[in-house]
């Protein structure tokens, strides 16, 4: 019976080493291969430069390159990249998810140094979006803490898109309050109140907005904002720009442990600095996504209405600490945000 | 019960012993079928209304797209692979369980229950904290250029563990019951222990290992939280069907997100039609082998 199950144990290891190796080799034609390890939105806009950069990479090195793409939740993409997930390269919604994968030391701590733009090839924004002609009249934020308007947006503490929401409210009610705190804490508070339901990632949210037709206003990314006027009718949705808002900045890096080890560092490197031209960055706008070159945005100017925007950096002295200070146990959104209220 | 209070005097020396009012018999039979209908046949026929809701055209469409064939291929290869290694498993799990005394014997039983208990994300998480990067193994595996955690080997061992049970699960009880006094007349007439298994165990037992398989099949291509986990999401790689609707969904793309889920459903239906007909076209057979 001993010796049975053992040889048992054996092939059931054999056969999955034995995959193991076969998968190691799978999907390999091209000169060299390329795995992005993005968040959700990002698909279509992916899908469309895969191919610009394909072909304009084949004529500047004459070599082939094939793209894979995986598309999930932000921090538990970068999850998947600390456990093992081979990606060369990185394209989240946050520089905190990024920053989770250097601190396992899979990439250069100064990550965000190495491109322009703190590594950010194109933006976006936190807007409304609100059921057709607007009923509830929502101009700005101070419209969403008014009692019985539903306001739906994610749970920051599992959704990288929810925590630009938060972060935005908060900047704006701390603009508006000269930079008192306590009155920040007070207006997001109050916020979260009209929340009823705090779905776990953005897309869960959109969803519950759009497909369930709950709530008033959704807090959402701008692209996100018109890829779901795009997608389920314009005669449905109105996309509300308030005054004041936050910069999003979704960064992109390279996986250093994996392209040395696959020796794909040219080819992920190019990949990434092409994202910065201009045939790039107008197919970032036209994926709704705001492009970083002048020339480009100013060319989709009546798309992307003009807004003051603070950054990050600017106001809350980066994500490490904005984490640190928001979104950790006991930070201000526990103490804010009781459930069930 | 009050009903029974209130017609019982009158109505007991008129009925049969065993068959209930025409009343309570009723409203059985109508809840069962309003709990079938709503729960079951409901869903079932939104799902298929949902996935022609653009036509056949565009059904078809939608499952002769690139990634959806690769992750029909994916989900079709992890059950080839997963269900063959439990059918092995099982059968001899259930054989040393049901035939032989031994040390642990209790423990092996709960062993082989675990994958029910356990909620699939735990069961591959465990396999990420074995295989991936930062596991025991991981490091070692990255030296020698194996990928198990987000690739088909790691679907596969998840899909392995939750379907661990089914096979096993079936038959234990079915060969305890059943007993070894044949398997003992066939070795004591002098045939070879490989023979005995395959003319006389085997016969005894293919209905439950049958059921089993088909059950685990079913569950096999079904299974969502313990691969995702896994998956690692790579398009046209590492996504299967139950992954890949969910996908379809998130991209507000309906009619493709329910075409393969309808696909999905197909499979599981014809799975059961198979069962049924094996059923009917054996009844004889079945009801023979019931009566060990």
């Amino acid at each position: 019976m001993h010796a049975r199950t053992r040889s048992l144990a054996a092939l059931l290891l054999g056969a999955a080493l034995a995959c193991g190796a076969t998968a190691s080799r799978t999907a390999s034609a091209a000169d060299s291969n390329l795995l992005n390890v993005s968040y959700d939105p990002t698909r279509e806009l992916y899908a469309d430069y895969n191919k610009l950069f394909a072909a304009k990479w084949k004529t500047e090195s004459g070599q082939t390159v094939a793209i894979r793409q995986s598309h999930g939740g932000s921090g538990t993409q970068a999850r998947s990249v600390i456990d093992g997930n081979d990606a060369d390269v990185v394209t989240l919604a946050l520089a905190y998810d990024i920053d989770a994968i250097a601190d396992a030391g899979r990439l250069d701590k100064d990550w965000q140094k190495e491109f322009p733009d703190n590594s950010s090839p194109y933006t976006s924004t936190i807007v409304f979006l609100v059921r057709k002609g607007n009923p509830k009249a929502i101009k700005d934020w101070d419209d969403l803490v008014k009692p019985g308007t539903q306001v739906i947006t994610p749970n920051p503490k599992t959704s990288g898109g929810a925590r630009w929401n938060f972060l935005a409210a908060y900047g704006y009610a701390l603009d508006k309050n000269g930079g008192d705190e306590a009155k920040a804490k007070e207006f997001t508070s109050q916020l979260l109140k009209n929340v009823p339901v705090l779905d776990t990632g953005a897309r869960g949210a959109t969803i519950t907005f759009v497909q369930r037709g709950l709530g008033d206003v959704l807090l959402a990314w701008e692209n996100e904002a018109f890829l779901a006027v795009k997608e389920l009718g314009p005669d449905k949705f109105d996309i509300v720009v308030p005054s004041v808002s936050i910069l999003a900045e979704p960064p992109v890096a390279i996986v250093d442990q994996v392209v040395d080890r696959k020796g794909t560092r040219k080819a992920a490197e190019a990949y990434l600095r092409t994202l910065y031209t201009p045939e790039a960055q107008d197919l970032a706008a036209r994926h709704y996504y705001r492009p970083r070159l002048a020339e480009v945005a100013d060319r989709y100017a009546d798309r992307f209405p003009k807004l003051e925007m603070f950054t990050i950096d600017g106001k809350f002295g980066g994500w490490r600490s904005a984490q640190a200070k928001f979104f950790a146990d006991g930070g201000i959104f526990d103490q804010i945000y009781t459930p069930g209220r | 019960m009050a009903l029974d209070a209130f017609f019982g005097p009158a109505a007991a020396p008129a009925r049969p012993v065993r068959s209930e009012p025409r009343l309570v018999r009723g409203v059985l039979i109508g809840t069962a079928l309003a709990f079938l209908a709503i729960f079951l046949v409901l869903p079932l026929a939104v799902v298929f209304a949902q996935a022609f809701a653009g036509g056949v055209q565009a059904w078809l469409d939608s499952l002769v797209e690139p990634d959806a064939l690769a992750a029909i291929r994916l989900t079709l290869m992890a059950a080839a692979i997963a269900v063959p290694l439990n059918l092995v498993f099982g059968v001899a799990a259930a054989w040393c369980i049901a035939r032989f005394e031994f040390r642990g014997k209790s423990l092996l039983t709960t062993l082989i229950d675990l994958p029910f208990s356990v909620s699939p994300v735990i069961a591959g998480l465990i396999y990420v904290l074995l295989f991936g990067l930062n596991g025991w193994l991981g490091p070692w595996l990255r030296d020698h250029d194996i990928q198990i955690v987000f690739a088909l080997p790691g679907i596969v061992l998840a899909t392995i563990f939750v379907t661990f049970p089914f096979v096993a699960r079936e038959l234990i009880p079915l060969m305890q019951e059943q007993g070894a006094e044949e398997e003992e007349a066939a070795i004591m007439l002098g045939a070879s222990g490989w023979q005995t298994f395959r003319r006389v165990t085997l016969p005894k037992i293919r209905w439950g290992l049958l059921y089993g398989v088909l059950l685990c099949n079913a569950r096999a291509m079904g299974e969502f939280g313990a691969v995702s986990v896994v998956s690692g999401h790579i398009r046209g790689e590492t996504n299967t069907m139950p992954l890949h609707v969910e996908i379809l969904y998130n991209e507000y793309n309906m009619v493709a997100a329910f075409a393969v889920a309808s696909l999905l459903a197909l499979l599981a239906l014809v799975t059961l039609v198979v069962k049924s007909l094996l059923e009917w076209r054996y009844a004889g057979e079945l009801a023979a082998s019931r009566r060990h």
